[in-house]
């Protein structure tokens, strides 16, 4: 079986076929990464280019890894660096790397659908790194794979995902693909994070963590932005902590076996306890691990497309 | 050049005419108008074709014949945005589409907010504008709603409206003011309701679909808030309110309640809020991206409605043209508006195939509610009048090609449509564009 597109757009576009052959695919690219030697030849002579639109170490740097691991060159271009600050339209920032010969694009970008613009007007590969509010498949992928493997399934899970879904990518990608898996996603926040409309993708909205967390298999705590306060969405982060932080004492009211999860970077004692964070419950730094497998088992059948 | 047209069907809601008939124009002027009921058309010509031998006969026979179609609520972009349109290819699209008025409004660079861009636009118009450009003025200086621009010097100077369009005027202060000094002149304020408060950061119609794309949503609310607010402000003024693009069925509804209150209010609404939902977006086309932004089936269904019982009085096109790199930013910052003038009679006459609209009222919409609301001198085939005409075939299937625009603005939402029914000739002051 082969990936369908050239491209990796989003969760939304993937069939659940797709994506368990992705999770697959990475199974094998986590047994290398276990290895003395951990570099495999298979993407040699190949190049990729990062394009950071928006400051990013975690994901960049997951992406260079697995992409040198891969064998690919690599090439990392920052925001600052390029010339988009001297008024260079995206698309002509695309032309020009793909002009150099780049065969993969990974794209993060500050507004939604930028990578999609960009996909419509080159030919190499491209891979979205994250876009605005939309999505961020590649942390989707890498968070089923962690479920997965710690718990053998996703299909019938109680998932609760907790925090600022409205301005979430990882959110949003999580909830496509665990929906599509059949999990019960469950999101758990403040109403002004947690608009009603996203019922309509087949989740539940608890807007209190008690009755939330009750007996979830998974908790994924999500990335609080300071700079939400003050705009109106809650009046304080000691407010926000108080109410929807992950504690221990909270996390008692989920399974005994739930796994905690956070796409990073955390803000300890705000949206997650560090006993929490450092506990016995917590994959956090798993799922660190495990998005370099994701991100090589995409790149690499990304690749295969063409074949 | 001397004109007739014959055989055509008339329409003229405002004499209220309806039948086959012929028009003969001469000198720029209609100096005649025969109608008779029956499909033959009128009996004898010849003595009119002998008599003039520069006579251009047009027959329309199965065409119809309407006033020259007026858009109250036009982005011209001139003077400042040349490179997105200008007043020569504003007004050449605006022929080819069927108009011969269209009223300019004042987001150029510098703002319509005095008289020396009024004249520049109006003089602009005359040297090379294919129809007749009436400019609307700002209602405030620099479009900042603080404080009222001299309407009165742009009013002597030619402008029909005042307006903000694009910005809104926020403070109900200034926009109490508004109401009440434009009363002196008797010129409606028309209002581009949003409240920018609500709609801050918006590209799109909020929902469902708008988180499923990751866009920032802009909630009908931020409308219609700002549509309440205007009609009390009306009421309270005793001014002339109007409504620019109402694009939302709760909009419809306020306004229809308004006007059973007897308060002075009218309304427009752009083909594309009829024709189209939030889905043209998907997949980020910024050809859909416009503000207000497209809406759902609901809010379709409420406009045509609204149209069909009169709430909302007037089609104008919001024509909003950009260029083409504007248009292939990112989706977020992209600018908002869509090339309309080449479309909206097509776009227009599927109300009438859909029942939803007489062709009277469709006439009236286009032509005849405008030139009331703005008090022009036009909208109708008096004799004496000057000539301008459409002709339409309201069967001829017309595809949307966007490179075939004469606009500059290639934006369009409607690209590779097929469509029933266009203008097939447009006379201005009796010059005819074929």
């Amino acid at each position: 079986m082969k990936l369908s597109s050239k491209d990796l757009l989003g969760i939304k576009e993937l069939t659940k076929d797709e994506i368990t052959l992705i999770l697959n695919t990475a199974s094998g690219f986590k047994d290398v990464l276990k290895r003395d030697i951990k570099k495999v030849p298979a993407l040699r002579g190949k190049t990729a280019v990062n394009i950071f639109f928006e400051p990013s170490t975690r994901t960049r740097t997951s992406f260079e890894l697995a992409e040198k691991r891969l064998s690919l060159d690599v090439l990392n271009l920052s925001v600052t660096t390029s010339s988009v600050v001297k008024g260079e339209s995206l698309i002509d920032t695309a032309l020009n790397v793909q002009a150099l010969g780049a065969d993969f694009m990974v794209i993060r970008h500050s507004s939604s659908g930028a990578p999609h613009l960009i996909s419509k007007h080159i030919d190499a590969t491209v891979i979205n790194g994250g876009d605005g509010i939309n999505e961020h498949p590649t942390q989707a992928l890498l968070d089923a794979f962690t479920i997965k493997e710690k718990t053998g399934r996703i299909e019938g899970l109680k998932i609760a995902i907790v925090g600022d879904i409205l301005h979430s990518r990882v959110a949003k990608s999580n909830i496509y693909l665990l929906t599509k898996f059949g999990a019960e996603v469950r999101l758990i926040g403040p109403p002004t994070l947690v608009p009603k409309e996203i019922e309509g993708l087949g989740v539940r909205i608890f807007n209190d963590m008690d009755s939330g967390l009750d007996a979830v298999n998974a908790v994924m705590v999500l990335r609080i932005q300071v700079e939400r306060q003050g705009k109106g969405f809650f009046p304080s982060t000691l407010e926000y902590s108080k109410n929807w932080g992950l504690t221990s004492e909270r996390l008692s009211m989920a399974d005994k076996d739930v796994i905690v999860m956070h796409p990073g970077p955390m803000n300890r004692g705000l949206e997650v306890a560090s006993d929490v964070a450092d506990g016995p419950r917590s994959v956090i730094l798993e799922q660190v691990t495990n998005g370099l497998a994701v991100r090589m088992a995409v790149m690499y059948l990304l690749a295969g497309v063409r074949e | 050049m001397n004109i007739l047209i014959k055989n055509s069907h008339i329409i003229d809601p405002s004499q209220g005419i309806d039948g086959i008939g012929d028009v003969v124009v001469e000198n720029g002027k209609i100096i005649e108008l025969r109608v008779k009921s029956s499909e033959s058309g009128v009996k004898d010509n010849s003595k009119l074709e002998t008599r003039n031998s520069k006579l251009k006969i047009i027959d329309a026979t199965g065409r119809y014949v309407f006033p020259g179609l007026i858009d109250m609520h036009t982005h011209l972009r001139e003077p400042g945005y040349e490179y997105k349109e200008t007043i020569k290819t504003g007004t050449m699209a605006a022929v080819k589409g069927g108009f011969t008025t269209v009223c300019s409004m004042p987001n150029t660079n510098p703002v319509n907010d005095n008289s020396s861009v009024t004249d520049f636009i109006i003089r602009k118009a005359i040297q090379e504008g294919a129809c007749t450009v009436y400019p609307i003025g700002a209602i405030t200086k620099g479009q900042r709603g603080e404080e009222l621009a001299e309407m009165g010097i742009m009013y002597s100077e030619g402008c029909v409206a005042f307006s903000d369009d694009g910005k809104p005027v926020m403070s109900s202060l200034i926009m109490r003011r508004a109401l009440e000094y434009s009363r002196t002149f008797n010129v409606p304020i028309i209002s581009h309701c949003e409240d920018i408060g609500l709609s801050e950061g918006g590209v799109m119609n909020e929902g469902l679909l708008s988180l499923t794309l990751g866009l920032k949503g802009i909630p009908s609310e931020a409308e219609e808030i700002i549509i309440s607010r205007d009609i009390s402000l009306a009421k309270l003024a005793k001014g002339r309110l109007h409504i620019a693009h109402v694009s939302t069925e709760g909009s419809v509804r306020i306004i229809r309640d308004a006007k059973k209150r007897g308060i002075n209010v009218t309304a427009e609404t752009c083909p594309h809020y009829f024709s189209i939902t939030e889905k043209a977006v998907e997949g980020y086309n910024a050809n859909a991206k416009v503000n207000p932004p497209l809406r759902t089936d609901k809010d379709v269904n409420a406009i045509k409605q609204g149209l069909k019982d009169g709430t909302i009085d007037v089609i104008a096109t919001d024509h909003a043209p950009h260029h083409r790199d504007e248009k292939l930013k990112e989706f977020d910052q992209s600018p908002s508006g869509i090339s309309g003038l080449e479309s909206a009679l097509s776009l227009s006459l599927n109300l009438v195939h859909e029942g939803v609209l007489t062709m009277q009222q469709l006439v009236e919409k286009m032509a005849v509610n405008p030139a009331g609301i703005l008090h022009l001198n036009k909208g109708a085939l008096k004799i004496g009048s000057e000539a301008d005409i459409v002709i339409v075939d309201a069967n001829k299937e017309f595809k949307v090609e966007a490179d075939r625009f004469i606009s500059k603005g290639k934006n369009t939402p409607f690209e590779g449509w097929i469509l029933k029914g266009m203008p097939v000739m447009t006379i201005c002051k009796g010059k005819v564009y074929e």
